[in-house]
């Protein structure tokens, strides 16, 4: 104790902050600049996995054909890789950083290792890369063994990882800080609490990653002579599907974090919240179970017991979220004095925030389209129905594009005059962006959903079976749907390419902010949400009815819960149609 | 009230209003019936990825494979031989880079105990077009009790990601009605390898 009330002092007086004029918080110049730099390069990534998507797409829609097999499946490794992993994690960082070190007016535990650990990131991701364009890892994003890429592939991603790793240690280093430094008052807010479940399940899900990469990296230069197949996938996922649930938590806190900048949103109750977000650590990793339920390597109980999670306990977190989230949106509206009726605080929302339009599509297309589809493929039986087919691509484009990286993109426009401290460039597109780029996922995921019903494949070059030996004839309707996914696919990348533009431009060539600005600044921060004094009593008498304080919200997630039941059965209805398999 | 970037006043474990909990109770009963499906449809149900399940050396499968085909070929097509085990029977079904062997005839109604293996890589089986997926792991055998309920001449799509001809890995499956079926060779006295 006495060595850091030594070392502390000097520590804080070199730390350098500044106050934000909108928020009242202290933010560190460490954390600023650790911020910019994830986010840039997520950026990059996103350009790089943007570009391979529409490499993927063109492909894929056999009207067009575009790339010959071996660069089909290179860049869909690409596309993969730049994605999920790189363009999120490096996000995910720059998220860890601004929800301790920001949200908390804390200096970042250890700027310095935080810089290496961002460099080693870096170092991984180029290396990957590198790998990935040479054509020296053609195993798509799972690499299942014996599948081999070289090992500067596998290394590549073990440095990331380990990067990765230091972050989220220097996030939970730098909430201690805070706390023994008092730079807050009470429990940290409900976003870093959110953002500490991300850093667990973080913890965790690189844990198995080194426990699978590893293993695999010394199979590639030889030293280990077989790693086995089936272990290899349960590792792997466990890796592979838990990172998604990263993803979930660091969303969902996206969510509390921009309903408050954009219409004020309340939390209706941190018990519930908070309860729900650990549920999320307890339960996620299981999900690995998800990929293997027609897989040899396992039985039934192991299956029934590990695809749900544990009984839907963080399926049941989701669901409450779904709740609260909205539900604290409206209250934040009607205190701000929307309130009449059931929807005036929809009515009357800031639908020309990006912020607040890409919350909604985030909300609504993760909910209804990611989680329906989510759960009722991650079923045990159904999944025969599901498994490898183009409805599983069609999942988790609508979890994780219109999902998280919607989310991000929502984030975006509010950390570029927080933290950037510029004006959004190209104002006009950036408010139709969320529009653009929502509508073409949606389509886009929707398709592809229907058209794997069909039985069409995921991760397939040529649908038209060309050099086959056997024809394989699907139905007209395939080739429609697939055309619509092309499009809405296209529809997404203009959106996924307007985002890029707006935040290069704003960010390297951006006007300086600049108090009053109303153009180039979201509505969150021009005007931020205000209660007007009379609405605070008026809550608190609804809050008396049986609706509660958020009628509105109560009708939305009924609506949701009816179309949840029914495409969950009509799923079953679809599976007993077939052979019988036992 | 706060918002969520707050730090939230004093103690903030407080009970939750009535509309809140209704939700959490109807969404941890939905839940509920989402668990209690899988147990169900195992017990009542006629589609279950349960099958016998067994490490395999790749090898001894294509062994088993051969001799399979052997005691049951009836024709060639494509190349592939094209085999008719009687009802009852242990099926064979390999997957390689690129190709599924052999060609399977099945009688609809008749139960098979389907085994899927592969010599090399991860495969994928689905059955087009009923749209039954099942993974194909090397170094495990995955032997599942079918029973086809409709005739058909249907395709096995690798779906599975297996390599630069992974496109081109089509097998096939006919599904006869019993009575339109050829006379069978009686089963060996062995029934197949089991």
């Amino acid at each position: 104790m006495t060595g850091l009330a030594e070392k502390t002092p000097g520590a804080v007086s070199r730390a350098v902050f500044r106050i934000c004029p909108t928020t009242g918080l202290k933010v560190n110049s460490q954390a600023d600049a650790l911020i910019k730099a994830h986010a840039v390069v997520a950026t990059v990534s996103l350009l790089v996995g943007g570009i391979a998507a529409i490499g993927v797409l063109l492909t894929r829609w056999q009207a067009v054909h575009l790339l010959p097999a071996e660069w089909f499946y290179r860049i869909l490794t690409i596309h993969g890789m730049s994605m999920l992993i790189f363009f999120i994690i490096f996000f995910e960082m720059a998220v860890l950083y601004f929800a301790s070190a920001v949200l908390l007016n804390s200096r970042v535990a250890t700027p310095k290792l935080g810089w290496a650990a961002f460099g080693l990131m870096v170092l991984g991701a180029v290396m990957t890369e590198v790998e990935m364009w040479r054509g020296k890892a053609d195993v798509l994003f799972t690499s299942y063994v014996p599948l081999r890429a070289s090992p500067a592939y596998y290394l590549g991603i073990i440095l990331f990882a380990v990067g990765a790793l230091v972050t989220v240690c220097i996030f939970f280093g730098t909430l201690v800080v805070a706390r023994r430094e008092k730079t807050y008052r009470g429990s940290v807010p409900l976003v870093t609490f959110g953002a500490m479940t991300a850093a667990i399940i973080a913890v965790i899900t690189l844990g198995h990653g080194a426990a699978i990469y590893i293993p695999t990296f010394l199979w590639s230069i030889g030293v280990i002579g077989n790693v086995d197949p089936e272990m290899y996938r349960m590792v792997w996922w466990a890796l592979g599907h838990s990172s998604q649930q990263i993803n979930v938590a660091a969303m969902v806190s996206i969510w509390y974090l921009l309903g408050a900048l954009t219409v004020g949103a309340v939390v209706l109750n941190e018990k519930i919240s908070r309860t729900a977000f650990v549920l999320y650590i307890l339960f996620i990793s299981m999900a690995s179970a998800h990929h293997l339920l027609v897989d040899p390597g396992f039985g039934p109980a192991w299956k029934v017991w590990n695809t749900s999670y544990a009984m839907y306990l963080a399926v049941l977190a989701s669901m409450v979220h779904g709740f609260t989230v909205p539900a604290g949106m409206e209250v934040g509206q009607r205190l701000r004095g929307f309130g009449k009726g059931l929807f005036e605080w929809l009515r009357k929302a800031p639908w020309g925030d990006p912020g607040f339009s890409s919350l909604v599509f985030s909300v609504v297309v993760f909910g209804f389209v990611g989680g329906i589809t989510g759960v009722t493929f991650g079923t045990e039986q159904i999944n025969i129905i599901a498994h490898n087919t183009l409805r599983i691509p069609g999942h988790f484009h609508a979890t994780v594009v219109s999902g998280t990286a919607m989310a991000f993109m929502g984030l975006t426009y509010y950390v570029i005059p927080l933290i950037f401290r510029k004006q959004v460039a190209f104002w006009p597109l950036a408010k139709i962006q969320p529009y653009l780029f929502a509508i073409g996922m949606l389509v886009f995921s929707m398709a592809m959903t229907f058209a794997g019903t069909f039985g069409v494949p995921r991760r397939h070059w040529d649908i038209s079976f060309t050099d086959a030996p056997f024809d394989v004839q699907f139905s007209p309707a395939v080739a429609l749907l697939i055309g619509v996914m092309a499009l809405g696919g296209l529809l997404a990348a203009a959106g996924g390419g307007i985002y890029i533009l707006v935040t290069v431009w704003s960010v390297f060539f951006g006007k300086p902010l600049v108090a009053g600005a109303v153009t180039g600044v979201p509505q969150g921060i021009s005007s931020p949400p205000r209660y007007l004094p009379e609405t605070v009593k008026t809550i608190e008498d609804e809050n008396r009815s049986a609706w509660g304080m958020a009628p509105g919200t109560m009708v939305l997630v009924f609506v949701f819960l009816a179309a949840f039941v029914t495409y969950y059965f009509v799923n079953w209805k679809l599976l007993a149609a077939l052979w019988r398999i036992h | 009230m706060n918002t969520g970037i707050q730090a939230p006043p004093g103690i903030w474990w407080k009970p939750a209003h009535r509309s809140e909990k209704v939700w959490v109770g109807i969404a941890f009963a939905w839940c509920m019936v989402l668990f209690a499906m899988m147990p169900l449809w195992h017990l009542k149900g006629e589609q279950n990825p349960a099958g016998l399940r067994y490490k395999v050396d790749p090898q001894r499968y294509m062994e088993r494979t051969q001799e399979f085909i052997t005691a049951y070929q009836v024709g060639e097509d494509n190349g592939i031989p094209v085999v008719a085990p009687p009802p009852g029977s242990e099926v064979y079904l390999v997957g390689m880079m690129w190709r599924w062997t052999p060609v399977l005839k099945l009688q609809k109604g008749a139960t098979y105990r389907l085994h899927l293996s592969s010599m090399d890589v991860n495969h994928g089986f689905s059955l087009y077009p009923i749209n039954a997926n099942f993974q194909v792991v090397p170094g495990y055998d995955y032997g599942l009790k079918v029973t086809p309920t409709e005739t058909g001449d249907l395709r096995i799509v690798c779906n599975e990601f297996c390599g630069i001809g992974h496109h081109m890995m089509v097998g096939r499956v006919i599904v006869e009605d019993s009575a339109a079926a050829p006379a069978v060779p009686a089963a060996p006295a062995n029934g197949g390898a089991e």
